[in-house]
């Protein structure tokens, strides 16, 4: 196991230097105490690594390497907030201690991977799967398999790309069969094998999900129709249903270069801003009635929305080729306030837990930018290489993320 | 609930270049510059790889490795690039892809060792 350190010191911190890349921790100084909710990671995409980062300082504090294909990689914490653990494209699940600045387990678990959850009680990581199609739960503190379920359908052992994987409440996780049109909720029985409930029919080619902020309500968007599925499972005997069916109102959708993501999208007040797909355009929401009350226009196809945590914003990115831009939209007034270019391929949008900073990543300038969230403006930026994802710890404590 | 379709001018596009492509000698394919060559890879690894894999070894969408592609044909790959393919989540990219700039890109995929 080889576990690289970059982390730092309170000396190296306050001398100003900065070991990315001490390849020994023999030399450096005992580490200060210190907690680890204004700690995050970014991913670097290219060159198989993360950036540490913490956000009262607005700095980097190490890198890790060695964490193979991170392209479209993802990450949840444990409930400590002390682990990180990144699921990365080529079916890799590393463990990461963000005080440490090191790996500390790794294995690769399927030939191609799309992104993973971590259980409400912090024991099981859950990984979806291409390829082979299905769900893996893991022990989270040993990496240890302790269920393969299969996502198979239509009876000729046929198996479909899962996507969407989402945590519920009860160590629960819920996803989507990209190839099936069906969305399934996993768990572990008393005796410690799987439990599946199966919801069919919910819609073609669900190709992302997520769950509510309070861990009500499973929503797949469609890219094979216009119309999204959600399930209450709230109810006694939930079910699926479709909804904004026909948003696209019969016309003809722009080719989409560049898939939205759901996972983290946004729930600001008693709204959702969804993407329509094919569109330059939000779908605002009401969350109690689940109908349209509006739409923003944007100046691309959204990939994320994400709210700032008091909902007062809400921030898009946008797809290729017009990634270069970020907006930020009123959620009163559904209008966009500010756009702003950071530059080509901005990747992904991070709020800090109380939302008074935004990350974000610009790929092809080998950036990473912070904004404050009021004035707008940017007020940091770090270097990075074709950073991608950004992912606060303190997503630990929320559910769906 | 009609299915999710491409719109036909990208398709009549993709068909236009493939017709000329036909129509015109293989000495008339223009060459690639080297700049465009390294922004064409550039896309291939990042843009085409946000759904094939940045290795290419496959996402959402299909593998693009050199045995993935055996058995199909350079212009039916071109064809595939240029025009998406339909009911799939392959869009077209006719227009910002030229049919000379495809052809370069399957011959790129083919060599392998992305990225």
């Amino acid at each position: 196991m080889i576990a690289r350190r970059g982390l730092l010191g309170a000396a190296a911190l306050a001398a100003g230097t900065l070991p990315l890349r001490a390849g020994t921790a023999a030399a450096a100084p005992a580490p200060a105490l210190r907690g680890s909710g204004d700690l995050g990671l970014v991913i670097e995409r290219a060159s198989g690594s993360i950036l540490l980062i913490e956000t009262s300082g607005r700095t980097a504090i190490g890198r890790v390497e060695g964490l193979g294909d991170l392209s479209h990689a993802a990450a949840v914490f444990s409930r400590d907030m002390r682990y990180a653990y990144i699921f990365g494209r080529d079916g890799g699940l590393s463990k990461i201690d963000m005080l440490r600045g090191a790996l500390v387990a790794r294995i690769v678990q399927a030939g191609n991977s799309i992104g993973g959850a971590i259980s409400d009680d912090g024991a099981l990581i859950a990984v979806g799967n291409y390829q082979p199609g299905g769900v893996k739960l893991f022990d989270s503190a040993s990496l240890a398999l302790k269920a393969d379920i299969p996502a198979s359908f239509g009876g000729a052992g046929a198996r479909s790309k899962v996507v969407g994987l989402a945590d519920l409440p009860g160590r629960r996780f819920a996803y989507s069969l990209f190839d099936a049109g069906e969305i399934w909720v996993a768990g572990l029985g008393a005796n410690g094998t799987p439990e599946v409930q199966r919801f069919a029919d919910v819609g073609r080619q669900p190709y992302d999900g997520f769950v509510t902020p309070d861990g009500r309500h499973y929503v797949a968007g469609l890219f094979g129709e216009d119309g999204l599925a959600r399930i209450d499972f709230w109810q006694a005997e939930p079910r699926s249903q479709r909804i904004l069916e026909g948003y696209g109102r019969g016309e003809e959708p722009l080719p989409v270069y560049k898939m939205p993501h759901l996972r983290g999208w946004a729930a600001a007040g008693e709204k959702l801003f969804l993407p329509a797909i094919g569109r330059h355009e939000l779908l605002v929401v009401d969350r109690r009635s689940w109908t349209e009350i509006g739409r923003v226009a944007t100046h691309g196809q959204p990939v994320f929305a994400v709210a700032r945590p008091d909902g007062r914003h809400v921030w898009v990115n946008f797809a290729h080729p017009r990634n270069d831009v970020v907006q930020v939209v009123d959620t009163l007034s559904h209008e966009v306030v500010r756009s702003i270019t950071p530059g080509r391929a901005v990747m992904h949008m991070e709020f800090t837990p109380r939302g008074e900073q935004l990350w974000l990543s610009v790929r092809d300038a080998n950036r990473v930018d912070v904004h404050d969230t009021r004035s707008l403006e940017r007020i940091a930026t770090l270097p990075a290489q074709a950073p991608s994802g950004i992912f606060m710890a303190a997503r630990a404590v929320r559910i769906g993320f | 609930m009609p299915s999710r379709r491409w719109p036909e001018a990208g398709l009549a596009a993709a068909l236009l270049l493939l017709g000329l492509a036909i129509l015109l000698p293989a000495s008339a394919a223009g060459p690639v510059s080297p700049a465009r060559q390294a922004e064409l890879r550039h896309l291939l690894i990042h843009d085409c790889g946000s759904c094939h894999g940045m290795t290419m070894r496959g996402g959402l969408g299909s593998p693009l490795l050199p045995s993935a592609l055996e058995g199909r044909s350079d212009a039916l790959l071109v064809e595939v690039i240029l025009g998406g393919i339909r009911g799939t989540a392959m869009p077209p990219w006719a227009g910002e892809i030229t049919e000379d700039e495809a052809r370069w890109m399957v011959r790129l995929l083919r060599q392998g060792g992305l990225p």
